[in-house]
């Protein structure tokens, strides 16, 4: 990589991050004869310490203006024969310029086959493609590979010779968290660790989401008779202002209490290196769905909020994983979700009903991820990830990592909750519910559900957590085991379940992977 | 004898020495450090056709079954 960049000649300063990691084991790198044989200042850091960074600043500055020269960088001589032959051709053609680089690393980089610059020239030249296919062709032919795997081959026996001349190896530190690993990913007990550390991970959730919500709600709901009485309970003002201080108390003491510990508790498990590891351990299962191990990052995340949720399928490659996951994410129980079925279910049902929700949740998008690679039976390019050794996590990096997704969520989803929440309460004032129960009673009938609970659904598009609260409104008792039977609970539940995401999430769907996917999406 | 690194006993010494497949796997592979000529141990074979775990140049990396298939490499004793 490193001496693709030297190539382009252009101001580099080298910095070795992790030297720490580098050292433990037992690599030592000889700093003064890997900057003189590269040409170019070699800085050392530890970034998540802080330390070199300064260093790094300053090297960087002073060499802002002056251009390296590598000249050292030669392959070996059949093959450095073709390159500069094909060096000579560009200078007379003038290619490199136009494309504002160097002749070597456009030499290389036609050699190598790169679509980028192929293309581009392809629009101007094709005599000028024919020569460089048969440069290809001439590398092809002494060596017995494909071109570009002769040249990264080249690069890489660069790489090594530099290695070997500056790296000291000695004998790296034993450490305990290499045993780590043998236990943490043993296809026995690393299954058991990793959900007792599930378990944890969300009974920490919980316990936090929960300490802090109440008081919260509490707060919000002492403001709501207050504006009641001084603006009067019919006005339109007053369903305005309520609706307003519904949506801020759903963003204050519903979400953000759960989103806060999960999104800690997430960035805790990643800086410590286990994440990738339950990709590991995962990617059977997700294989029989036809996805790969890294899938499951956003699965667990839905479980929190959708909406970061499908934020983070941005680390899968194709265009196809992004899409299925996405989709699967939705179907997940979010935290307004998982409340629904515990307020419904569990305490109406039992536990019991409630743990049969959460199977069939997990059985249902097993099978919708199945049918989904299915229909698009394109071939996954395959999980190539790399796991990194165990770290301490730096609070400080925890933290800003917390605040950059919290603010995703804050700047995209809240407006769209409070807007939700002030049309709400708009429908209640003008009483809409009695014509909107009419609209949908034919799904209501279907289902087996009472007629009036069908404005709840409505409500739950745009509030999830509304339609529990909205329930016990529309149905007008507190206790909804008199008006309603154990079954008709369920259904109720897993419809709550799978049906139309909420507004925020379809706004993130449509950021994500376009607006045509979000229809597909909304009909499953 | 070439055989592919899904087909390697897990605790055994391998050098790489083709990679099957296009220019995107063989880049992306190349990024973690695996070219043709390189040693790399295999760490945990797969266990219910799961991934593969390799360790090169002291770095782990997992490869998933399909790409995993598509390294040949050669048992070092």
């Amino acid at each position: 990589m490193t001496l693709q960049l030297l190539e382009l000649n252009l101001p580099t300063v080298i910095c070795l991050n992790m030297i720490d990691e580098a050292e433990a084991k037992g690599i030592i790198i000889n700093i003064d004869k890997l900057s003189r044989l590269l040409g170019v200042p070699v800085v050392t850091t530890i970034a998540h310490k802080g330390w070199g960074l300064n260093q790094l600043f300053e090297t960087t500055f002073k060499m802002g203006h002056k251009p390296v020269k590598s000249e050292f960088l030669t392959f070996s001589k059949d093959v450095e024969q073709v390159i500069q032959d094909l060096i000579e051709h560009i200078k007379e053609k003038k290619y490199s310029k136009k494309l504002n680089v160097t002749h070597r690393f456009l030499a290389t980089k036609l050699l190598e086959n790169d679509q980028h610059f192929i293309d581009e020239i392809k629009k101007k030249d094709m005599e000028f493609i024919k020569a460089v296919q048969g440069y290809q062709l001439q590398l092809e032919k002494c060596r017995d590979r494909s071109s570009d795997e002769v040249i990264s081959s080249e690069r890489h026996h660069l790489s090594m010779q530099l290695y070997e001349s500056v790296v000291k190896l000695s004998k790296p530190k034993k450490e305990i968290r290499n045993y780590l690993d043998s236990v943490l990913m043993h296809p026995v007990f690393g299954y058991i660790f990793l959900v007792v550390i599930m378990y944890l991970f969300f009974n920490f959730v919980f316990y936090v989401g929960a300490l802090f919500e109440e008081p919260l709600l509490d707060f919000f709901y002492k403001f709501l008779p207050y504006a009641e009485e001084t603006l009067g309970a019919d006005s339109l003002l007053y369903h305005i202002v309520s609706g307003i201080v519904q949506g801020l108390a759903g963003g204050i003491a519903i979400v953000l209490p759960f989103l806060f510990p999960f999104l800690l508790g997430l960035a805790f498990l990643e800086d410590t290196g286990y994440l990738p590891r339950v990709a590991y351990l995962m990617d059977t299962f997700l294989h029989r769905i036809g996805l790969h191990g890294k899938a499951i990052i956003p699965l667990i995340l839905g479980y929190g909020c959708t909406v970061p949720a499908v934020m983070a399928t941005r680390i899968l490659e194709s265009e196809r994983d992004r899409f299925i996951t996405s989709v699967l994410t939705t179907m997940i129980p979010c935290a307004a979700r998982i409340t629904i079925i515990f307020g419904l279910v569990a305490f109406y049902l039992g536990p019991k009903a409630a743990i049969f929700v959460f199977i069939f949740n997990i059985v249902v998008v097993a099978i919708a991820g199945k049918i989904l690679s299915n229909i698009m039976p394109e071939i996954t390019p395959g999980m190539i990830l790399e796991i990194p050794a165990y770290h301490v996590p730096s609070i400080k990096i925890l933290l800003s990592k917390v605040w950059l997704r919290m603010k995703e969520f804050i700047v995209i989803a809240w407006p769209l909750l409070i807007i939700g929440s002030v049309v709400l309460s708009l429908l209640k004032h003008w009483n809409f519910e009695g014509f909107i129960n009419q609209l949908i009673s034919p799904v209501t009938l279907l289902l087996g559900l009472p007629v009036a609970v069908g404005v709840t659904l409505i409500f739950g598009v745009l509030r999830k957590e509304l339609s529990m609260v909205m329930l016990v409104q529309a149905l007008g008792a507190t206790d909804i085991s008199t008006v309603m039977s154990g079954t008709q609970i369920m259904t109720f539940t897993i419809f709550v379940l799978f049906y139309v995401p909420c507004v925020a999430t379809i706004a993130v769907l449509i950021k994500e992977i376009g607006s045509k996917k979000n229809y597909i999406c909304n009909y499953f | 004898m070439i055989v592919s690194l899904t087909d390697v006993k897990a605790g055994s010494k391998v050098r790489v020495t083709r990679i099957r497949g296009g220019l995107g796997i063989r880049q992306r592979l190349s990024c973690l450090g695996i070219h043709p000529g390189d040693v790399m141990l295999l760490q945990k074979s797969g266990f219910m056709r799961g991934p593969v775990l390799v360790n090169i140049h002291g770095n782990q990396v997992a490869l998933g079954r399909g790409i995993a298939t598509k390294v040949l490499v050669e048992v070092e004793s």
